[in-house]
């Protein structure tokens, strides 16, 4: 293999212009009778109807068709919450912290991950939402002025949590839409059917193209992005301030924020992987969403698989030099107690599986990468399952102790989940470019004049 | 009807074209122009001499304001410290009003707890005021009834091709002038652009907008009241109501003597509360019970506390019987004895007990308020105090 170092590897692979970029980006969404497609949205709407099933059946008798028990009273939906959060981390970090790093090889799916994190966040926002037992009286999370002059606790990281994820919520729908204006206002000047035309012309805001407009957009994106960034190290920070600020053996370490951001990135990243696995073969954009991505994402996925597993060794070495036993104990019964078998699942994919990408060949392998992807999640959720369940199902108390087994509502919500998440992210592929056409365009070789930058003479 | 001139447009190829093209708008003394491009083109600023943009002042006013109304607004509802507790309330509205918190004996003003949610809103309000201000203030949207849209000017400028714009508004606009400049920079696909005619709005489209907004107002309105008088209160949300727990002073199905509240097995003890053996046998007393307590310094100390607190008021504070009530009621009748007097020193632990416990002459039974374990403390305390008053060489050293 000879490659030439002199030159970056170019962002786009193959011959292209500027018109072809866009006949290719905006393909799923002109072409009417899509066979995978189809194929597609129907295993996500099974999934989806598993998710309303359990959801109806939750609400009709209540949180105790799940298997959380008096110790383990966070069981699978908190689990679920911090995974589907997780899962969107990535999505912010490509968009947000590799912009900032002016990578631009970011352009090609900072889209496709937004929209991730956008799915990722509804879903994780289910969860507590439904965990709470009826949501219909989620509004009294927030701080609003009541006949009964009771505030909220802002004390408390729950409360913490709301105001986090809603925000991160928030800014990540905005700083998506704002990628999406220009790509709608492309979209509304190419499409042919009124319906289409009309929906366009109202996302785009009429976006006309116009330099000075791109002046104050790009700043815009800019401080955006600048905004993200330490929101994005904050939510998950905050999320595991839930376990840290508590006292329970096991959620009671500093150590929990940064392990648990690296946490997010690495589950977050593997899911990018394995949903653009897909996706490029069918959308057929596998010139746009290149093995370099391929590549330089696996590398992302080792660096955080790393980061966590110092995370896992770091807590034993805690545990044992805190001299608190309560502590020393939660971590031995994490190893070898009566759920050694989720503890080993989760080291096993998490810190072993991912080494593999220590080889080039494996980086560049798309069987290998889908197969670490999965087994990386698999571990993710895991880790998850073992902080919540072994730290809550033997505390201080022996007396107090018991056995957390999850029954088939909530598994049926957690297959739901995905149901739930697939199915937005597959109308989104169908109804949206999946890759920012404008920023695609202006990284394609001699997008950018000659005398490139501004202090040209 | 002559139709009014909006601008005129051109077309380029390349960026390096439009670039060039642009600066000599410039000099040529155009100030109202504009270059249409499918994607921010690197230098393009500097060719057309913009001005920086002002958006970040706008992130920051609206950073500041997020990050001090949050740390305010925590401030207030949590029960500000100014007004605290007892302090003289102020008649509020309700939405003004809120209690003094104190959640894990934590301060009623707990800055670190409240940096969270200050980060979050100072991010939230930023990001919000940023993009709200870049579309609606910096740029001007929406504006789809632009005269550049649906030209085939807009459609090559969202695709792939470069455009430039001088508009008639410009003081030097001579519409066959700038057909000129634009042939000689080598645009392509020069045209003018008209102001599209619009139609003024009818009496007719206002009255369906005015029923369009009823209508909403009232399906809101409905949904609303179905909602929170009808559907809140179907058996799917009242199961918590209905179960089958039992209240006190129910009748019970369950047990055979039909009630709820069933009597404790004859016979049990609470703990803590063995019940007291020689009942009006102070000899007894005196004679068999043997103090379990260790004469540590804690149970001491235990006892201290609780002789201060129960048996100061009347014995004094050093057991002299010359105790604050006793000083104020002289006269009375009120005479504890001494708990120095030889007699009490040869009375037995298990005596003095027994005194405590049941009362003696005026004074109370103490059981109700001491534990059991308790009083053996004060016992101990009693012979501390005992000795104190009578102290050997030996206890001095």
């Amino acid at each position: 293999m000879s490659l030439d170092f002199s030159r970056p590897r170019p962002l786009i692979e193959g011959p292209h212009t500027l018109k072809e970029i866009d006949d290719v980006i905006a393909a799923p969404m002109e072409r009417p009778h899509h066979r995978e497609f189809f194929i597609a949205l129907a295993i996500s709407l099974t999934g989806l109807g598993i998710f309303v099933i359990s959801v109806a059946k939750l609400m009709a008798d209540g949180t105790g068709v799940w298997g959380n028990n008096n110790p383990v009273n966070w069981g699978w939906p908190i689990v679920n919450f911090v995974f589907w959060v997780g899962i969107g981390h990535a999505g912010t970090l490509i968009s947000a912290i590799l912009f900032l790093m002016r990578q631009p090889w970011r352009n090609g799916i900072a889209r496709f991950a937004e929209a991730m994190t956008i799915f990722a966040v509804i879903t994780a926002l289910l969860f507590p939402l439904l965990h709470t037992g009826r949501p219909w009286l989620a509004h009294y999370l927030l701080p609003y002025p009541n006949e009964r002059a009771l505030w909220v606790n802002f004390r408390s990281p729950l409360l913490w949590d709301v105001f986090a994820v809603s925000t991160y919520f928030t800014v990540s729908l905005t700083f998506w839409y704002v990628g999406l204006i220009p790509d709608f206002a492309s979209m509304r000047d190419r499409t042919t059917t009124r319906l289409k035309k009309f929906i366009y012309t109202l996302f785009s805001l009429g976006w006309r193209f116009s330099n000075r407009h791109w002046q104050h957009y790009e700043r815009a994106y800019l401080i955006l992005a600048g905004l993200c960034t330490p929101l994005v190290l904050s939510v998950h920070s905050i999320v595991s301030f839930d376990f840290a600020v508590s006292i329970i053996p096991g959620w009671h370490t500093t150590i929990f924020p940064p392990y648990f951001v690296a946490g997010a990135i690495f589950s977050g990243f593997a899911m990018v992987i394995t949903v653009l696995i897909v996706v490029r073969v069918i959308y057929k954009i596998e010139h746009i969403v290149t093995m370099l991505h391929m590549e330089r994402m696996a590398k992302v996925l080792m660096a955080t698989g790393l980061m966590v597993g110092y995370a896992y060794g770091m807590e034993f070495f805690i545990a044992w030099y805190s001299g608190v036993e309560a502590e020393q104990y939660v971590f031995i019964n994490r190893a070898f107690g009566p759920y050694a078998w989720a503890y080993w699942t989760m080291i096993i994919c998490n810190v072993i599986i991912p080494q593999i990408f220590w080889s080039k060949a494996a980086r560049n392998s798309i069987p290998i990468l889908f197969v670490v992807s999965i087994t990386t999640n698999i571990g993710m959720w895991f880790e998850r399952f073992v902080i919540t369940v072994t730290s809550l199902h033997r505390d201080y108390i022996p007396g107090s102790w018991a056995y957390f087994t999850p029954t088939i509502w909530d598994v049926g919500l957690y297959i739901g989940s995905f149901g739930f998440f697939f199915t937005g992210l597959i109308l989104f592929t169908r109804f949206m470019p999946v890759v920012s056409m404008a920023e695609l365009k202006a990284v394609a070789d001699g997008a950018q004049p000659s005398h490139h930058g501004g202090d040209h003479e | 009807m002559s139709k009014k001139v909006d601008s005129v447009v051109a077309l380029f190829d390349t960026p390096d074209q439009i670039i060039h093209a642009a600066e000599k708008t410039v000099e040529a003394g155009y100030k109202e122009f504009d270059v249409h491009t499918p994607y921010p083109v690197h230098g393009m600023d500097h060719a057309m001499s913009l001005p920086g943009t002002k958006l970040p002042y706008v992130t920051l006013m609206c950073g500041l304001f997020g990050f001090s109304f949050a740390l305010f607004f925590q401030w207030y509802v949590s029960g500000d410290p100014l007004s605290g507790f007892g302090a003289k309330q102020l008649f509020l509205p309700y939405w003004l009003e809120r209690y003094p918190f104190v959640i894990g004996g934590k301060p009623l003003f707990s800055l670190p707890a409240f940096v969270p949610v200050m980060f979050e809103v100072t991010v939230l309000l930023s990001a919000l005021g940023t993009v709200a201000a870049m579309i609606a203030v910096f740029c001007g949207l929406p504006a789809n009834g632009h005269p550049l849209h649906n030209t085939d000017y807009m459609k090559a400028v969202s695709c792939n091709r470069f455009g430039l714009c001088i508009e008639a508004k410009d003081a030097n606009f001579d519409e066959a002038k700038v057909r000129e400049f634009m042939l000689e920079q080598g645009g392509q696909s020069v045209v003018t652009v008209y102001e599209p005619y619009r139609r003024p709005p009818s009496f007719f489209s206002s009255l369906i907008f005015l029923g369009l907004l009823v209508g909403v107002a009232i399906g809101v309105g409905t949904k609303t009241y179905i909602v929170y008088n009808k559907v809140l209160y179907s058996w799917m949300f009242l199961w918590l109501d209905y179960t089958d727990k039992v209240k006190p002073q129910q009748k019970s199905e369950f047990f055979a003597d039909g009630r709820t509240m069933q009597l404790p097995v004859d016979g049990t003890v609470a703990r803590g509360y063995m019940p007291y053996e020689y009942k009006g046998n102070p000899e007894g007393a005196g004679q068999f019970l043997v103090n379990p307590a260790d004469q540590t310094s804690e149970v001491l100390a235990h006892g201290k506390k609780l002789y201060n607190i129960y048996c100061t008021a009347c014995h004094g504070t050093y057991g002299d019987g010359d105790g604050k009530v006793v000083v104020r009621e002289a006269g009375k009748g009120l005479k504890p004895p001494s708990l120095h007097s030889s007699k009490l020193k040869e009375w037995s632990d298990g005596r003095i007990y027994h005194v405590i416990s049941e009362g003696q002459n005026v004074m109370p039974g103490y059981a109700k308020q001491i534990l059991a374990d308790e009083r053996w403390a004060v016992v101990h305390y009693v012979r501390a105090l005992q000795r104190a008053k009578d102290a050997k060489e030996s206890d001095l050293q």
